[in-house]
C-alpha cells in the first residue's frame, strides 16, 4: 500500500519531514467578494509552479490549495440539490472532509460527525459531495485520494455570535479527530478536516498547483465568490502522498520552517493543567491533546493560533504572540510596544525559524514575517483595493497604471487588511494599538523582578572534599582546563581546534564518559537557515524568565503574575544564593526548594535501582514542592561528597522537567540547576534544551579560581564565553531566543536505549540503542569512584583526557603515531604490505572501539578470485578530495591533491576561495608547478609530467562565494554547494587576516591582511526551494557540470535529502560529524553532527523509498581512510568516496591540530612561506594512497564475490555486527536500523543510474543566446528588446556562460551585448552576468538580482506606466548581488533585506534598502540614496558604502562594530587618508549618481545632483576599519618603496 | 603550549659538557644541566603536537608536551609531577637513555627535536636540589610479599610501584650493591651512583627490604622464593656477553666488557679492589661499536691508555638517516658519543680474525675488511692488517640472561633464551610458572633502561591485579 510507506521504518521518520514552498493571497481591501479572486488565486498558484516540487512522477506534486471566505451563493445554490435550506450567511458552518475511501469505514466517520454535532447542540443540515476531477492526478496521489465531503451545520441558540459558532465549530472539530483517530480506520486515504467554519473554506489537496481549479470543479463556479484567496504550493521534503500536508491549513499558510517546534509543542502541552478561558469554559478540556502527535511544524502552528484565537485573543494579536519581533536591546522600539512583547514573552516562548506566514480568519487577512526576514513576501495595491502578496512578485499581472503601491513585507513586521472596516492597517498602527490597548508598561514594572537588580549576597564557598576530588567525581580532565576552561577565562570565547574529531564514540569508549556526551546537536541544513549570532545578534536575545509562566488564555486578567527573568541563564554562585533566598528579596512572591540530587553509594544495593529511585524521588519532591507553594526549584549536586554520588544534573533536569510536564506543574514553577558537571557551552544547551532555565556551573567557578588571580574578570569572560557560544548553538539550529531553545530538545543521542530515552528524555531520536540507566550508573559510579579511589596517577591530577590531543593514557584515536608512520612509509615506498599494516591498525577494532563501521562485520559469502573483480583503475574515479580551500592550506598542498586525483580520473575540490585560472590550462610538456605557475607564489616545487593537470575539478560554492565568478564556475565539471561541513554543521567560517596573503586575496576578490567571514547560512538559500533555485542558478552558469549538495549527517538528512533530489541536485555528499580539517569552535567539533553511518544510511533508505535513488550520486565522506570504509559506505549506499584528513596525511599531515594557528609545521595547513618550504608532499604518494584502498576494496569485494562496485552500492544485506566483542556499553547497540533495507514494489535502482532533468531547455536564455551568439564569437554589439515574467528565472546566466567560458572574467567590452527588457524578471534575475553584458528592465525583480554578478551591468526602473514615486516603491528582492565580484547595478527604486550581501568589487546604485544591507561585505561600492534598515554593514570588512542621510538617522541604523561613519572626502583636496579605488570619494560618488541618473533617470539622483555642493554634505561614508588599516598599510609599503 | 611559534623563533640548544681534557681526568659526570631560562626556552620550541609522537616514542610514554609547557611556565614543581607519573627513575633516563623520544619528535622530520632529554635531566635534578622527592608511603598495607630478583632499573621499578601500593617487597641481589646494570655497568662519569642511593633510601622509606648478597639460584633456593611469596618477579638482567670464538681468545688480556668496566665503578665506590684490569699504558683495542664499547672507551682514556682502537663488525651508518622513510622510528645513523670525542680511532666492517699473544699474553689482533651483501657477510680478500692490543675489550653485546636461574626456577624459555612471558593480554608478565613473573632484560634480552623501567612498572601492574582482583597502577 503506497501510504504505508510513510510509517516509520529504519532509520526513516516521518516526523524529519520538511516542507516551504510559494505562499500568496489576493484579496479586495473593500471585501467585496468576486469569482474573480478565487480565479486569481488559482491564477497566482499557477505562476508559484516553480516553488514546489514534484516527486519521481512529475505529474506528483507536494500539494497545493486554496482558502477562501465562506461563498454563501453558492451553497445557497448547491443546497437545492440537496432539498432543503441554509440559514443565513454567518448562521451556518460548513466543514470540508477528507473522507476513507472504504465505506464502512467512512460510514464510521460520518457517524462519529453527526454524533459530535448533536452532543455539541448544533444542526446537521446535510452532507454535500464535492465533485472532483481526478483524471489528470498521478497514480500515486490517486491510490491514495480520500472521498471528499462537505458537511454544512446549522449554528443553534447556544451560540449567540457568531464568533461563539467558530469556536463551538472548532470543539466539534477537535472532538472529531480525536473519536475518529481512536477508530485506527486501515484507509488508504487519510480522514482529515481541512476546515469546518462559518467564515472560511479550504480546498487543497495532494495537486500540482495549476491542477487545483481543476479538480476542484466547485471553484469555476461563477458563484464562488470571495473577497480574499489565501494560497499555497508546498515543496516538501518527501515524496510520499499526503492530502492532508498540503496548506493552507484553517488559518494559515506558511512559507518557511519552526525550528523551535518541539519545544513549543512541549511547553503547550505543560500549560495544560494552568490553562483555563471564560470563553471556552469547559470546553476548553475538549480540546485536548491540542496538538496531535506527529504533525508538520505549520499544524502545529495552527492548532496552537486557532486556539488563540478561540480563547478571545485578535488575530493580529495571537500572531505577535506567536512570532514576535526581536524587542529585548531594540533601541528603536517604543517603550510601550516592548512593554507589549515583554509582558507576552512570559506567557508564550516565540516560534522560532525562517517564517512568511499568511492568516486569516474569515475577517480579516495579513501576513507576518519572522523577526529575521528570513522569507521573501512582496505586495502591490491597486487603485481598485486589490492587494496581492506573495512569494514573489509577478505572479499575477495587473496593469501597472493601477498599481499605487509596491512594498514588502519587513522582518518582523505585519500587514493587516481588516476586510469588514475595508482598510489595510500597517504593521504600526497594528502594534501601536494593540501594545496601547492595555497597560503593559504598568504592568511590566509591578510584576517584573530582574534578577541584576536585587540585592547582592555575598557568599563563601565552602565544600568538604578537596577541589581536585570534586573535579575528578564530575570526570574533570587535565584537558577541561587547558582546553576548554583557560581560553574562555582569558579571551571571553570558545576555543578552536582543527583537524576533526577522530577519538571514540562515547558509547564506543573504553573509558567512562560522562552523560552529555551521548548527545548531539542537531543543526539547519536546507530547509531553514542557521543564524549568524555574531553579526545579526539583533535577532538574538539570552534573556530568560525563571519562575512559573502564566495562563496563556487569562486574557482578562486584571493583575499581571509576577515574573522573575535574567539576562542570560549562566548564574554565578552568588546569583544562585539570590534564587536560594529568593524570598526574602521579592517580599515572598517567589518562593524556591533546593532539592538535592546526590545520593548514598555504599548501600549494598544495585545502585541503577538506588539511582533510579532516588530519580523518581527527585521528580516527586519537585512536584510536591509546587504543590506546597514553592515557584523556583533548584535541582543541586553541592552535596557531593565520596560518600555521595551526584545523579548527572542532565538527567535530573531533563527527567524532573518531563515528570513535571506530565503532572502538569511545569509552567507552575521554574527549574534551576545547581550543578557541577557543566562546563562546557555543549552542556549548558543540553540542560537548556532538556528544560532549565538557569544554570550555576558552581565547580566550574571553583576550578577557574585556580587558573587566574582575576577571578571577577574570568568569570566575567567565562560566562561571556558560554553565552556566545550558547548563541552559536542556537543559532545553528536557527532558534534566536533562549525562551524557545529552553525545552526545545534540538539534539540527537547516539549510544542511548530507547527505554532510556523514551523514560527520561522523552522525544529525542536515538537511531542505534546502546546503553541504558545500568550503564549510566555504572559510569557515574566509575568516575565516582575513580575520583576517591587509590589511583595513584590521579591522586594529585587530573585524568589525561586525550580527546582534543592524543595521549597514551587518554582517549583512544583511529590517527595514532603508528597509524600516521605506517600510511606515510607504505605510499612513499609504495609498499603494499605496509598500508596493509596501516589499514589493520584502524580496521580492526575488535580492542580499540571507535567507530560504528569498526563493529560491523561483512556477511562472507562465496568468495571469487580477485582478478575477476572490477579494477582498481576504475574504482579510483570514485574517489574525491575534500574541499578544503586555498587559505586553509597551502598552494603546495592544494595543487599536491589536484594533480594526483587528476591522474587518477577522481575529482579534487576547490574549497571555498576560488582558484587561479591558470590552473585550468593544460600541462602539455613536463614541467615544474612554479613555472607553470608563478615561481613567487611557489615556496616548494613539485614536478608536472606531460597531461597533468593542476584544475580542481570540483568547485566549491560555500557562504562566502569567494572567487566565485563565471569563469571559476565554467571550469567546473562538478560545482559543490556547501550547505554544512563535518567540522561546524551550522556555522560559518573565518579566514584570519594573517592568512590572508597577496595571492588569496587576489583570488578570493579581497585586500591582503582583511580576515575574511563566511557565514553561516547561504543567503540566498533559506529554504528547499531556495535551493533548488541556486542549483538551478549553477546549472544555468554551467550546464555541463554537474551539481553537488554537501550535507551533514544528523537526524532526519535522509529527508533533507530527498527533499535536494528534488530540488534537482545531481549528486549529494553525506559527510560525517568526525570529518573536518578546518578551524571550527571545539564544542562544534565534539558535539554536533552524527556519524555517516547513520545519515549514509538514512538517506538510502529513504532516497529509495521515494523512489528517488537513481537520480543522485552519493557520496560518503568523514574520516574514510582504508578501503574497508570505502566498502561500508558503498553497502550502506554510497556511489563515491570523499577523503580529506588521510590524503593530508599522506602528504605529511602529522596531526598538529594546529591549523588555525597557521604554524602548520610540515608547510601544509599555513601560509607562512617559511614553512611552507618545509611541505614535502608528492602527488605519486597520493596516487598511491588511492590505488592501495582501491585494492584493499578489490580484495573485500572478491571475499564476498561481487565483481562490479554497483553491485555493492545498498547491500547493507551484507553487513552484520560484530560477533564476539563483549563489552559492557557496547552490548547494547543495535544495528538493524542501519541495516535495514526498506521493502520496495519493483526494482528500484539502488544506485544511481539516471541524471536529473534540469528544464533548461525552457529558459530565456535559449533565445537570448541564439540571437547574440555570433556577436559573442566575434565580439561585435548587439541590442536585444525582449519581455519577462517572474516564471523566467537566472535570466542572463546562460547566456554568461558562452561569454566566460570563452572569454573567462575579461568578457567582452562593455555594452557589447545590450538587452532591454520589460516585466518582472524571475528570481535570480542576471546572476552572474558577464562583463560586457548589460541588461536594462523596465519593470522590477524579485530575489537574488545580480547574485554574483562578475562584470555585468544590471539597470532596473519602475515601468513608465507605474503611479508610485520611484523612491516609495520597492525595485529589487531580497539578498541583491550577493557575492558580487564585479559589474554595476543601479536601481531606481528601493531593495529588500540584506542588498549587496558579501559583495567584494561591484559597485550598486540604490535608493533604499532593507535590514542587514552590505552584510558581510569584502569590496566594491555602494551607494544608498535613502534610508537603510537595521544592522547595516555589519561583517563589513571591505569595499565602501555612501548612505544619504540628510536626517542624520543613518547611525542608529548602522552596526558600528567594523566600520566607521567618516565625511565623504571631497575632490581636490589633499588628504593623507588613503584611498579606496585610489580615488577622491566625491569622484566615485558623483560619477556613480551620475550614471543612476542617466540609466534610470531618477528624481532622487536628479535632485541630488542639482544641489551637489549641499547634498554632498548629507553623504555618509561607511567605511571599514580593517579595510582602512590595510589601505594605510599598503600606502606606507608604497612610501617605503618609493622612498 | 609552550609558544606558538616558539620552535620557529629558537634553536635547539644541547646541554653543555666539561672540555674533553679537563672530564678525562676524574670520574665525575660532565654533562651541564641547563639552566632555568634555557630549559625555559628550549620547552618554548615544543608545539605541544597534537599527536605527540614522542609520547609514543617515548617506552616508558612520559607526558614529554606536558612537562616541556611546565617548564616553559617555569612550574617545575608540577613538572616532577609529571614526570614522575610515567617515570620511576628520571634521573636515570635523564642521563643515560639515548632518547627515541627525540627521534620521534614531529620536529626531527624537517628540524632539530625538542632537547626533550635535557629538559628531562634539568626537571629531576631541580626536583631533588628542591627536596621535592619525597617517598610515597601507601596507606594501606595488603600483607602480600613479592620477592623480587635482581635489582636493576626494571627491578628497582617494579619493586617501587607494588611498594607504593601497600605490598611487603623484597628485592634480591646477588652484588654486595643495588642496581645491577646501573650500578656496575654504567660507568660514573655517565652517572654517579648517589643517585641510586637516593633511590634506594626512598625506597627503603617506602618499605621495599633490599637483600644484597643473595644469588638466587645459588646461594637462595628458588623454590623456597616461590613458597615464601606471593608472587615471585624475576628481573635479573641479559648478562650472559656475546664471546668471540677465534684463535687467541684465550690470551690474558682479551676481556670481555663487563669484566673491565665493574672494577672502575667498585673503586669509585671505595671498594678495595685488587686484581682490577687497567688500561693505563696499554694499547686498547675495543670490540662492538654499542653503548658498552664507548662505556670501555671512556674508562680506558680516564686509565691513561696510549691507544684505543674499537673496531664494528657492521658498516658505517650514514651521518644522516632518510628521515622520510625512518621518523617517527629509531633511526640507524652515525653517533659520536662523549667518549668518542675524548679521544678513540674507530673502524667498520671490520671482523676480527685473530689475536696473537706474546707469553701468554696478547700482544696483537689480526683483522680483516668485511663487506655485506644481502645481509651476508664476506672478507674483502687481501684486507688483513695487523694492530698492537695490549688489552681487548670485548663489547659485542649480550646473548639474553644468565640461564642457570631461569632453570632452577622450571620455567619456559624462548627462543632467545629469555624467559617467555608476553606483555599484553590477562597473563602479561606470566612466566609459564604459575606466580612467577619476569620482566626487563630477563625476558625481552638485552636493551635500554628506560625499557627496563617500562617492563618494571607494566609487571608491577600485572602482579597487583594477580594479587588483588584489580590495580589502579598504570600501565
Amino acid at each position: 500500500m503506497a501510504n504505508q510507506k510513510n510509517l516509520k521504518q529504519g532509520l526513516y521518520n516521518p516526523k524529519n519531514e520538511h516542507d516551504s514552498c510559494g505562499v500568496g493571497f489576493i484579496t479586495n481591501i473593500h471585501g467585496r467578494k468576486s469569482h474573480r479572486i478565487v480565479q486569481q488565486g488559482l491564477e497566482i498558484l499557477t505562476n508559484l509552479t516553480h516553488r514546489g516540487a514534484t516527486g519521481y512522477d512529475p505529474k506528483l506534486g507536494d500539494g497545493a490549495g486554496l482558502l477562501i471566505q465562506m461563498p454563501d451563493s453558492f451553497f445557497r445554490e448547491e443546497i437545492k440539490n440537496l432539498k432543503t435550506e441554509l440559514p443565513e450567511a454567518g448562521h451556518y458552518g460548513v466543514g470540508m472532509i477528507f473522507l476513507p475511501q472504504s465505506k464502512s469505514a467512512r460510514e464510521k466517520c460520518e457517524a462519529i460527525i453527526s454524533r459530535m454535532i448533536a452532543e455539541e447542540g448544533q444542526v446537521e443540515i446535510g452532507w454535500r459531495e464535492v465533485p472532483v476531477n481526478n483524471k489528470n492526478i498521478a497514480a500515486a496521489a490517486r491510490d491514495v485520494e480520500p472521498v471528499i465531503k462537505q458537511i454544512i451545520i446549522s449554528r443553534n441558540k447556544n451560540c449567540a455570535s457568531q464568533d461563539d459558532f467558530e469556536r463551538k465549530l472548532f470543539v466539534i472539530r477537535r472532538r472529531i479527530e480525536i473519536e475518529v483517530n481512536k477508530l485506527n480506520i486501515d484507509d488508504p486515504a487519510k480522514f482529515y478536516i481541512t476546515s469546518m467554519s462559518s467564515r472560511t473554506i479550504v480546498y487543497k489537496g495532494m495537486l500540482l498547483a495549476c491542477e487545483v481549479g481543476i479538480y476542484f470543479e466547485d471553484l469555476l463556479n461563477e458563484l464562488m465568490q470571495s473577497a480574499l484567496a489565501l494560497v499555497h504550493q508546498r515543496f516538501s521534503t518527501n515524496t510520499f502522498p499526503s492530502w492532508e500536508l498540503a496548506h493552507p491549513y484553517r488559518m494559515v499558510a506558511h512559507n518557511g520552517e519552526i525550528n523551535t517546534v518541539q519545544g513549543n509543542v512541549n511547553w503547550m502541552n505543560a500549560r495544560r493543567e494552568k490553562m483555563y478561558s471564560l470563553l471556552l469554559g469547559r470546553d476548553l478540556e475538549k480540546l485536548w491533546p491540542l496538538i496531535e502527535n506527529g504533525q508538520s511544524d505549520t499544524a502545529c502552528f495552527d492548532n496552537c493560533l486557532e486556539l488563540l484565537v478561540a480563547g478571545g485573543y485578535s488575530l493580529s494579536h495571537a500572531m505577535m504572540m506567536l512570532i514576535p519581533e526581536p524587542w529585548a536591546g531594540n533601541s528603536l522600539m517604543s517603550e510601550e510596544r516592548k512593554a507589549f512583547y515583554e509582558y507576552h514573552a512570559a506567557l508564550m516562548e516565540p516560534w522560532d525559524g525562517p517564517a512568511a506566514v499568511a492568516f486569516t480568519d474569515g475577517k480579516m487577512i495579513g501576513a507576518t514575517l519572522d523577526r529575521n526576514g528570513l522569507r521573501p513576501a512582496r505586495y502591490l495595491l491597486t487603485d481598485d483595493g486589490d492587494l496581492m502578496m506573495a512569494s514573489e512578485m509577478g505572479v499575477l499581472k495587473f496593469p501597472e497604471d493601477k498599481i499605487i503601491k509596491k512594498w514588502r513585507l519587513e522582518p518582523g513586521k505585519m500587514l493587516l487588511i481588516d476586510l469588514e472596516e475595508g482598510k489595510l492597517i500597517e504593521d504600526d498602527e497594528i502594534k501601536e494599538l494593540l501594545s496601547s490597548e492595555k497597560p503593559y508598561q504598568d504592568w511590566i514594572k509591578k510584576s517584573r523582578y530582574f534578577l541584576g537588580d536585587l540585592k547582592v549576597i555575598d557568599v563563601k564557598f565552602k565544600h568538604k572534599e578537596s577541589l581536585l576530588d570534586l573535579q575528578q567525581s564530575f570526570g574533570y580532565s587535565q584537558e577541561d582546563l587547558s582546553f576548554i576552561l583557560s581560553p574562555m577565562i582569558e579571551t571571553g570565547q570558545e576555543n578552536s581546534g582543527s583537524m576533526g574529531n577522530d577519538s571514540a564514540l562515547p558509547v564506543l569508549s573504553n573509558r567512562p564518559k560522562i552523560l552529555y556526551n551521548y548527545f548531539k546537536q542537531l543543526f539547519a541544513q536546507v530547509t531553514n537557515p542557521p543564524i549568524d549570532p555574531i553579526r545579526e545578534s539583533i535577532v538574538m536575545s539570552l534573556v530568560t524568565f525563571i519562575g512559573p509562566k502564566p495562563n496563556l488564555l487569562g486574557i482578562d486578567d486584571k493583575e499581571p503574575p509576577f515574573r522573575l527573568e535574567a539576562s542570560q541563564p549562566v548564574l554565578s554562585i552568588d546569583e544562585l544564593e539570590q534564587l536560594k533566598k529568593i524570598d526574602s528579596l521579592t517580599e515572598n512572591k517567589f518562593k524556591s526548594k533546593v532539592i538535592d540530587i546526590t545520593f548514598v553509594t555504599d548501600s549494598d544495593e544495585d545502585s541503577a535501582v538506588v539511582m533510579r529511585n532516588a530519580l523518581e524521588d527527585i521528580c516527586k519532591k519537585a512536584d510536591q514542592a509546587i504543590n506546597d507553594g514553592f515557584n523556583i526549584i533548584i535541582l543541586s549536586d553541592r552535596a557531593t561528597s565520596s560518600a555521595r554520588l551526584a545523579i548527572p544534573a542532565l538527567l535530573a533536569c531533563s527527567s524532573t522537567h518531563q515528570f513535571l510536564v506530565k503532572s502538569g506543574n511545569r509552567t507552575n514553577a521554574g527549574l534551576v540547576i545547581d550543578t557541577g558537571s557543566a562546563r562546557e557551552v555543549h552542556h549548558f544547551a543540553l540542560l537548556a534544551g532538556y528544560g532549565a532555565e538557569a544554570i550555576c556551573p558552581w565547580l566550574t567557578y571553583e576550578t577557574i579560581k585556580t587558573l587566574t588571580d582575576d577571578f571577577i574578570m574570568a568569570q566575567e569572560n567565562y560566562i561571556k564565553a558560554i553565552g556566545k557560544g550558547l548563541f552559536k548553538v542556537m543559532s545553528k539550529m536557527g532558534i534566536s531566543t533562549y525562551q524557545s531553545y529552553c525545552g526545545a530538545q534540538v539534539f540527537e543521542a547516539i549510544g542511548l536505549n530507547e527505554n532510556f530515552i523514551e523514560k527520561y528524555f522523552t522525544g529525542t531520536v536515538s537511531n542505534v540503542d546502546g546503553i541504558g540507566m545500568d550503564q549510566v550508573v555504572m559510569e557515574a559510579v566509575r568516575i565516582h569512584q575513580l575520583a576517591y579511589g587509590n589511583d595513584p596517577v590521579l591522586s594529585n591530577a587530573l585524568d589525561a583526557g586525550g580527546e582534543y590531543a592524543f595521549r597514551i593514557r587518554g582517549e583512544e584515536h583511529m590517527w595514532t603515531p603508528e597509524s600516521i608512520a605506517k600510511l606515510q612509509h607504505s605510499t612513499k615506498k609504495n609498499n603494499y604490505e605496509t598500508y596493509k599494516e596501516y589499514a589493520e591498525l584502524i580496521n580492526n577494532q575488535a580492542h580499540r572501539h571507535m567507530t560504528l563501521r569498526g563493529l560491523f562485520a561483512f556477511k562472507i559469502k562465496e568468495s571469487i578470485p580477485l582478478d575477476e573483480v572490477e579494477s582498481a583503475k576504475e574504482i579510483v574515479k570514485r574517489f574525491t578530495t575534500g574541499a578544503m580551500s586555498l587559505g586553509s592550506i597551502s598552494t603546495e598542498a592544494h595543487s599536491t591533491l589536484a594533480i594526483a586525483m587528476n591522474r587518477i580520473g577522481g575529482k579534487s575540490n576547490t574549497g571555498e576561495g576560488g582558484e587561479d585560472i591558470r590552473r585550468s590550462f593544460p600541462i602539455l610538456k613536463d614541467t615544474t608547478i612554479s613555472d607553470h605557475l608563478d615561481s613567487d607564489i611557489i615556496m616548494r616545487n613539485i614536478n608536472l609530467k606531460a597531461g597533468d593537470s593542476l584544475r580542481s575539478r570540483i568547485k566549491q560554492v560555500a557562504s562566502g562565494r569567494f572567487g566565485v565568478t563565471a569563469e571559476y564556475l565554467a571550469s567546473a565539471d562538478q560545482i559543490q554547494i556547501k550547505m554544512a561541513q563535518g567540522a561546524k554543521p551550522g556555522e560559518g567560517g573565518q579566514l584570519p587576516g594573517h592568512k590572508v596573503s597577496d595571492y588569496i586575496a587576489k583570488l578570493r576578490f579581497s585586500v591582503p591582511g582583511v580576515g575574511l567571514i563566511s557565514p553561516p547560512p547561504h543567503h540566498d538559500i533559506y529554504s528547499i526551494e531556495d535551493l533548488a533555485q541556486l542549483i538551478h542558478d549553477l546549472k544555468n552558469a554551467n550546464p555541463k557540470a554537474s551539481i553537488s549538495v554537501k550535507l551533514v549527517a544528523e537526524t532526519g538528512v535522509g529527508t533533507v535529502a530527498a527533499g535536494v533530489t528534488k530540488a534537482k541536485a545531481d549528486h549529494i555528499v553525506i559527510a560525517g560529524h568526525d570529518g573536518g580539517t578546518g578551524a571550527s569552535p571545539l564544542t562544534s567539533i565534539k558535539h554536533a553532527g552524527g556519524p555517516w553511518e547513520i545519515g549514509l544510511a538514512e538517506t538510502q533508505q529513504t532516497l529509495i523509498l521515494n523512489q528517488l535513488r537513481s537520480r543522485v550520486i552519493l557520496q560518503v565522506d568523514g574520516q574514510l581512510k582504508t578501503g574497508r570504509d570505502v566498502v561500508v559506505g558503498a553497502m550502506l549506499g554510497a556511489d563515491e568516496f570523499g577523503f580529506a584528513t588521510a590524503p593530508l596525511v599522506v602528504e605529511g599531515c602529522i596531526m598538529m591540530r594546529k591549523c588555525h594557528l597557521n604554524t602548520c609545521p610540515v608547510g601544509i595547513a599555513t601560509q607562512d612561506p617559511e614553512l611552507r618550504k618545509r611541505f614535502s608532499g608528492q602527488p605519486e604518494h597520493v596516487v598511491n594512497f588511492f590505488f592501495f584502498v582501491a585494492e584493499e576494496a578489490r580484495e573485500i569485494m572478491a571475499s564476498l564475490g561481487i565483481r562490479k562496485f554497483n553491485d555493492l552500492i545498498g547491500r547493507s544485506d551484507l553487513l552484520d555486527k560484530q560477533k564476539g566483542i563483549e563489552h559492557w556499553k557496547i552490548n547494547g547497540l543495535d544495528f538493524s536500523k542501519i541495516f535495514y533495507q526498506p521493502k520496495i514494489e519493483n526494482d528500484t535502482a539502488k544506485y544511481n543510474t539516471e541524471s536529473q532533468d534540469h528544464g533548461l531547455q525552457n529558459a530565456l536564455d535559449n533565445e537570448l543566446i541564439k540571437n547574440t551568439i555570433s556577436a559573442i564569437k566575434d565580439k561585435s554589439n548587439i541590442t536585444l528588446d525582449i519581455s519577462i515574467t517572474n516564471v523566467n528565472r537566472t535570466v542572463g546566466t546562460m547566456l554568461s556562460h558562452e561569454v566566460a567560458k570563452r572569454y573567462g572574467n575579461t568578457g567582452l567590452p562593455e555594452d557589447s551585448i545590450k538587452i532591454n527588457l520589460n516585466g518582472t524578471a524571475g528570481q535570480s534575475f542576471g546572476a552572474f552576468l558577464a562583463k560586457g553584458i548589460t541588461f536594462n528592465l523596465s519593470g522590477e525583480g524579485n530575489d537574488y538580482v545580480g547574485k554574483g554578478l562578475c562584470g555585468g551591468k544590471i539597470i532596473i526602473q519602475p515601468p513608465k506606466k507605474f503611479r508610485g514615486l520611484a523612491e516609495e516603491n520597492i525595485i529589487v528582492g531580497n539578498t541583491t548581488m550577493y557575492g558580487a565580484t564585479s559589474g554595476e547595478t543601479y536601481f531606481n527604486g528601493i531593495g529588500g533585506e540584506r542588498f549587496c550581501v558579501r559583495n567584494s568589487g561591484a559597485s550598486a546604485v540604490i535608493e533604499g534598502v532593507g535590514n542587514h544591507g552590505c552584510e558581510y561585505m569584502t569590496g566594491g561600492t555602494v551607494v544608498i540614496l535613502g534610508k537603510t534598515g537595521q544592522n547595516f554593514a555589519a561583517g563589513m570588512s571591505g569595499g565602501v558604502a555612501y548612505v544619504y542621510n540628510p536626517n542624520k538617522t543613518f547611525k542608529n541604523y548602522c552596526n558600528l562594530s567594523m566600520v566607521t561613519l567618516d565625511k565623504v572626502e571631497k575632490e581636490n583636496i589633499e588628504s593623507d587618508i588613503p584611498q579606496h579605488l585610489n580615488l577622491a570619494d566625491e569622484i566615485i560618488l558623483k560619477t556613480l549618481i551620475e550614471n543612476h541618473c542617466q540609466y534610470t533617470k531618477s528624481n532622487i539622483a536628479k535632485k541630488i545632483l542639482n544641489q551637489w555642493d549641499v547634498e554632498l554634505e548629507n553623504f555618509v561614508k561607511v567605511m571599514p576599519i580593517e579595510y582602512k588599516r590595510a589601505l594605510n598599510e599598503m600606502k606606507e609599503t608604497k612610501k617605503k618603496e618609493v622612498a | 603550549m609552550g609558544k606558538v611559534t616558539g620552535f620557529l623563533d629558537f634553536a635547539r640548544q644541547n646541554e653543555r659538557n666539561l672540555p674533553t681534557e679537563e672530564r678525562v681526568k676524574n670520574y665525575k659526570e660532565f654533562i651541564l644541566h641547563l639552566t632555568d631560562e634555557e630549559a625555559k626556552v628550549q620547552g618554548a620550541r615544543c608545539m605541544d603536537c597534537g599527536i605527540p609522537f614522542c609520547n609514543n616514542g617515548c617506552p616508558v610514554n612520559n607526558i614529554i608536551p606536558d612537562w616541556n609547557d611546565l617548564v616553559f611556565k617555569q612550574d617545575w614543581e608540577a613538572a616532577i609531577d609529571v614526570l614522575h607519573s610515567t617515570n620511576n627513575f628520571p634521573e636515570f633516563t635523564g642521563r643515560i637513555c639515548p632518547a627515541p623520544c627525540e627521534a620521534a619528535c614531529t620536529l626531527n622530520i624537517n628540524s632539530d627535536p625538542v632537547g626533550i632529554k635535557s629538559i628531562e635531566h634539568a626537571i629531576i635534578d631541580k626536583a631533588w636540589e628542591n627536596n621535592w622527592v619525597l617517598p610515597q608511603i601507601s596507606k594501606i598495607k595488603t600483607k602480600k610479599k613479592i620477592a623480587v630478583v635482581g635489582s636493576g632499573p626494571a627491578g628497582l621499578a617494579a619493586a617501587q610501584q607494588l611498594a607504593r601500593v601497600g605490598h611487603d617487597i623484597e628485592v634480591y641481589e646477588k652484588n654486595d650493591r643495588v642496581g645491577g646494570l646501573l650500578r656496575y655497568g654504567i660507568p660514573d662519569f655517565k652517572m654517579e651512583k648517589i643517585h641510586i642511593d637516593r633511590r634506594v633510601n626512598q625506597m627503603e622509606v617506602e618499605g621495599v627490604k633490599f637483600k644484597t648478597n643473595q644469588n638466587v639460584g645459588e646461594t637462595v633456593d628458588p623454590e623456597k622464593l616461590v613458597e615464601d611469596y606471593d608472587a615471585v618477579i624475576l628481573t635479573g638482567g641479559a648478562e650472559w656477553p656475546r664471546d668471540l670464538p677465534v684463535p687467541g681468545r684465550e690470551l690474558e688480556g682479551v676481556h670481555f666488557a663487563m669484566d673491565f668496566l665493574p672494577f672502575q665503578n667498585k673503586i669509585i665506590a671505595g671498594d678495595k679492589v685488587s686484581d682490577q684490569i687497567k688500561a693505563t699504558g696499554k694499547h686498547v683495542v675495543v670490540i662492538g661499536g654499542g653503548d658498552t664499547g664507548s662505556d670501555c672507551v671512556g674508562t680506558s682514556n680516564r686509565h691513561g691508555a696510549s691507544s684505543i682502537t674499537q673496531f664494528e663488525l657492521m658498516p658505517q651508518p650514514p651521518e644522516q638517516e632518510n628521515k622520510s622513510m625512518i621518523w617517527p622510528y629509531w633511526p640507524l645513523k652515525m653517533r659520536t658519543s662523549s667518549s668518542h670525542e675524548e679521544g678513540c680511532d674507530r673502524d667498520w666492517s671490520i671482523a676480527t680474525k685473530s689475536f696473537v699473544g706474546e707469553g701468554g699474553k696478547v700482544k696483537e689482533l689480526i683483522g680483516v675488511k668485511v663487506e655485506w651483501r644481502d645481509g651476508k657477510m664476506q672478507e674483502i680478500p687481501n684486507t688483513e692488517f695487523k694492530i698492537k692490543a695490549d688489552l681487548v675489550l670485548l663489547a659485542m653485546g649480550f646473548m639474553g640472561p644468565q640461564q642457570t636461574m631461569l632453570d632452577k626456577f622450571l620455567i619456559e624459555k624462548d627462543k632467545r633464551g629469555n624467559a617467555k612471558a608476553s606483555t599484553e593480554g590477562d597473563k602479561a608478565y606470566f612466566t609459564s610458572r604459575g606466580k612467577v613473573f619476569a620482566a626487563g632484560d630477563m625476558r625481552r634480552g638485552q636493551s635500554l633502561v628506560v625499557w627496563a623501567i617500562r617492563e618494571g612498572r607494566q609487571c608491577a601492574r600485572a602482579v597487583d591485579e594477580f594479587l588483588m582482583g584489580s590495580s589502579v597502577l598504570p600501565r
